[in-house]
């Protein structure tokens, strides 16, 4: 499959990350080689075969409705840039 | 079917409701924190819900139960394999960048809603589906001009979001629906239902057609948090979208928001509307298989839920369909009644709870579980009745004291000497001396003057401050006039 410049310049958009348009024709071309190698999986039969989910044959572990962890604020903020009022964290506005 | 009237002609609305039910649990979907409302901000917090770098999601097995059990009380079909998916956006109360979320295989299937309407008839309405995510953190923008503050404590509760198909047609269809799951939810127990607090949350589709026609371009109102708003906001959108094409405009495909104030919705941001959320199974949890034994045991324990509650109302105590549907509501109120018409006439139960009790605490504002009688206190109320201590005229007085005081009927009754008068000797004396004070009236009803006899009536009843018997007091009055 080959990743054309402006399916490139979504993907960016949507992953927040800022991909100048000088680097975009490239990365396209770059992105396009790894899905067209990828492709070589679909060569494989698998009519029939349920999509797999995990490699590990094991079953989700469940943990009981038990409070264990809270209250820790400090914990939290700790890495925090500027917290507010050392209660919240903050980040520049977005309003609705 | 019920239609909106455009300037080119009739409309049909189509609705489809997403409800996000948080479930009631003591601690997050996935870790340790509380689930708790109304905490210091950002205590109710565990490294998992901030999204530190290699922290690992475990699943909670009760908020797991609590979505079967919704589901089960749907009647829909359970999966005993489900699988939790990313749900990729970015937002600041999202620290993870993701939601997790199910998206190609739920937790449950379809199911069913039977709303009631008010004309005595009944819907059914498809459940889509039902799975499990996890709830964001909340963003405060009005603490500081030129920040928003971020409070996590949210991040990572439970939700279940329930989607129905869009087969709701009209606004006070979409108002049942919401009420019928809610008191679904209530009684099982698994979302308390409070839309103000915002444990139970609407995003509603509508889209408007000829009828007939097929399906219309949609939109989605994001986050509606009263039942009330809901129907104002699908009467507002579906006039948006028919005088937008009656205009000749088409209606995008968008998302927008209600605005109460102002009684009109409106597009939210673009930037917000970007829906590619690219969904991806989570690679930290494996897929979500169900104990057959697990689901049984469920089932088994379910508790009489509203339609079943209802239909035994008006079997077993012959109550009207409607009487029966008011008392079902609130499991609690169902409960209360119950154990008023327990050994008692159940009609004359189902009337007091409707209506004295139900008037009091309308005026009083209060819910049934603060009512200021108990149930237990009614009960003793209807037998000083049932015995022939109170007449129902009495009985209302002795339950207004009842109300005012907290104390037992029986009390009341001693206290302000209301017992009802029954002692045929002592109403023969009343009558006697008003008959001898109103002579002239005494020879008119003789004459023939029949509709005095009512007169005879009030005025005995005046002589003994409303105790006497009034069916005692007809059959010695009609004796004594009669001569």
């Amino acid at each position: 499959m080959a990743l054309d410049k402006a399916t490139v310049a979504r993907i960016a958009t949507l992953a927040r990350i800022k991909v100048p348009e000088a680097d975009q024709e490239r990365l396209a071309a770059d992105l396009s080689t790894i899905v067209t190698w990828i492709e070589q999986l679909s060569e494989v039969d698998t009519t029939g075969v349920e999509p797999m989910t995990s490699v590990a044959e094991m079953t989700l572990f469940m943990r009981e409705d038990k409070v264990t962890d809270g209250n820790r604020r400090d914990d939290i903020l700790a890495n925090a840039t500027s917290p507010a009022r050392g209660a919240f964290f903050t980040v520049p506005k977005v309003v609705e | 079917m019920s239609l909106i009237e455009g300037r080119t002609g009739s409309w049909e609305i189509v609705i489809g409701l997403e409800v996000h039910a948080q479930v009631v649990s003591e601690a997050k979907l996935f870790s340790g924190a509380s689930a708790a409302f109304g905490a210091e901000p950002n205590t109710h917090v565990s490294p998992v819900d901030a999204a530190f770098p290699g922290m690992l999601p475990v699943i909670n097995r009760h908020c797991v139960e609590q979505a079967v059990r919704t589901g089960l009380g749907l009647e829909a079909q359970i999966n005993m394999v489900s699988v939790f998916d990313r749900k990729n956006y970015f937002y600041a109360d999202l620290p993870a960048g993701y939601q997790i979320s199910q998206f190609t295989k739920p937790v449950v299937g379809e199911g069913k809603i039977t709303l009631d309407m008010d004309d005595g008839s009944t819907r059914e309405i498809g459940i889509t589906r039902l799975h499990l995510e996890q709830d964001a953190g909340k963003s405060l923008h009005d603490q500081n001009p030129t920040m928003t503050y971020v409070d996590l404590n949210r991040a990572g509760v439970a939700l279940m979001e329930i989607v129905s198909e869009p087969d709701l047609r009209t606004a006070e269809e979409a108002g049942a629906y919401l009420r019928k799951l809610r008191s679904i939810l209530r009684y099982l127990g698994t979302c308390d239902g409070n839309m103000e607090e915002g444990s139970m949350r609407c995003d509603c589709n509508v889209s408007v057609r000829r009828p007939g026609d097929p399906f219309g371009t949609r939109c989605e109102i994001k986050n509606v948090n009263s039942v009330r708003f809901v129907m104002q906001a699908i009467e507002i959108e579906a006039r948006r979208q028919v005088e937008l094409i009656e205009d000749g405009g088409a209606v995008i495909q968008q998302t927008r928001l209600f605005d109460p104030n102002r009684g009109e919705t409106r597009p939210m941001r673009s930037k917000e509307q970007a829906h590619d959320y690219r969904y991806f199974p989570d690679p930290d949890l494996l897929p979500l298989v169900l104990d057959p034994k697990m689901v049984e045991d469920l089932k088994r324990n379910l508790p009489e839920l509203p339609d079943k509650k209802k239909a035994r109302f008006i079997a077993d105590y012959k109550l009207s369909p409607y009487d029966a549907g008011v008392l079902v509501d609130e499991r609690i109120t169902a409960e209360f009644f119950e154990t008023v018409a327990k050994g008692r006439d159940p009609k004359i139960a189902a009337n007091w709870v409707t209506g004295e009790l139900f008037g009091t605490l309308n005026r009083e504002g209060l819910g049934i579980e603060q009512s200021p009688v108990s149930a237990q206190a009614l009960g003793e109320l209807l037998d000083l009745m049932g015995d022939g201590t109170l007449s129902g005229k009495l009985a209302k007085d002795v339950f207004a004291a009842m109300v005012k005081t907290g104390k037992a009927p029986a009390e009341i009754v001693e206290e302000q000497g209301l017992r009802q008068v029954t002692d045929t000797g002592a109403i023969e004396s009343s009558i006697d001396a008003v008959m001898a004070a109103n002579a002239d009236k005494v020879a008119e009803y003789r004459s023939g003057k029949d509709k005095l006899f009512g007169f005879f009536v009030g005025q005995v009843m005046k002589a003994t401050q409303g105790k006497a018997n009034p069916g005692v007091v007809n059959d010695i009055l009609r004796k004594k006039l009669a001569g």
